[in-house]
């Protein structure tokens, strides 16, 4: 775990309705741009597109499956664009540097199929 | 324009209860692959004392108790069309198993505006405590508004 070291990256999807159904039960998350067409369309989407909550659940699953959840101490992220419907969406983590002793500090984001970065935030993970 | 005498307004202590199901539902619907997050006997031998509340957990338990004061979509009359998640944060005291009794407690932190008021910004800090009276998580959440131009 030293500077430059890549997490394994974690890849989910392609996101159906039938995922941001269980995700909005699942997590609580009842607003209709994410699980009503004609809702989302209506406010001036295309269609409904995914919860931000959600990448950044997937996010979570690339740090706890790389260290035990306990040591992840900290962490924030951007949500820099919508993930659509259908986006495969690629989680990627590089610890970027040693904050102190036993701490080091990741860099972490979530980028779709499309190329398009959707989450970028980072971490202090204790090692 | 979002009032800014919401600023430093507290809610009332929400109560919420974690569920095994729940955790275990949160799971399944996030793909989870980890047998800790949805078996708990893994979870034990992994030294939980029950399922473990996955990091981004608190965030649902906070939906699922709605504050009455300092509400954005109540109290605080904003618009659910007209706004996007700008960004999330957590920080980490002690975990959160299955079983608990989390007691949530948020705090409008700031209101402030961009591009002369065509976005603000609410940032939400929010405290879960555990049965215990203990500090479990801090989580942070920005919600952007899209006004029209």
């Amino acid at each position: 775990m030293t500077p430059g070291e890549r997490l394994p990256d974690l890849v989910h999807g392609p996101i159906t309705r039938g995922t941001l159904a269980l995700f909005a039960g699942a997590s609580n998350d009842h607003v209709l741009f994410h699980i009503d067409s004609d809702f989302a369309r209506a406010a001036g989407m295309e269609d409904v597109f995914a919860h931000g909550m959600l990448s950044m659940a997937y996010l979570a699953q690339l740090i706890t499956h790389w260290v035990p959840q306990e040591r992840l101490k900290q962490w924030h992220v951007r949500f820099t664009a919508i993930t659509p419907l259908h986006a495969v969406v690629t989680c990627s983590g590089e610890v970027v540097e040693l904050v102190e002793p036993g701490l080091v500090r990741l860099a972490i984001r979530c980028r779709t199929d499309a190329g398009v970065t959707t989450l970028e935030g980072e971490a202090l993970v204790a090692i | 324009m979002i009032d800014p005498a919401f600023i430093g307004l507290e809610s009332e202590p929400r109560i919420v209860d974690v569920e095994a199901g729940q955790l275990r539902f949160f799971a399944k619907a996030t793909g989870e692959t980890s047998p800790i997050y949805f078996d708990e006997q893994a979870a034990r031998d992994a030294g939980h004392t029950a399922l473990p509340a996955p990091p981004t957990f608190v965030f649902s338990l906070a939906l699922a108790a709605p504050a009455q004061r300092g509400n954005l979509f109540g109290d605080m009359g904003i618009d659910v069309t007209k706004v996007v998640h700008g960004e999330q944060g957590f920080t980490y005291h002690r975990p959160i198993h299955a079983g608990d009794r989390i007691t949530l407690l948020a705090r409008i932190a700031d209101i402030y505006a961009k591009k002369g008021g065509a976005l603000e910004f609410v940032v939400q800090e929010t405290r879960a405590i555990n049965q215990h009276g203990e500090l479990c998580c801090e989580m942070r959440t920005v919600t952007v508004v899209r006004n029209a131009a």
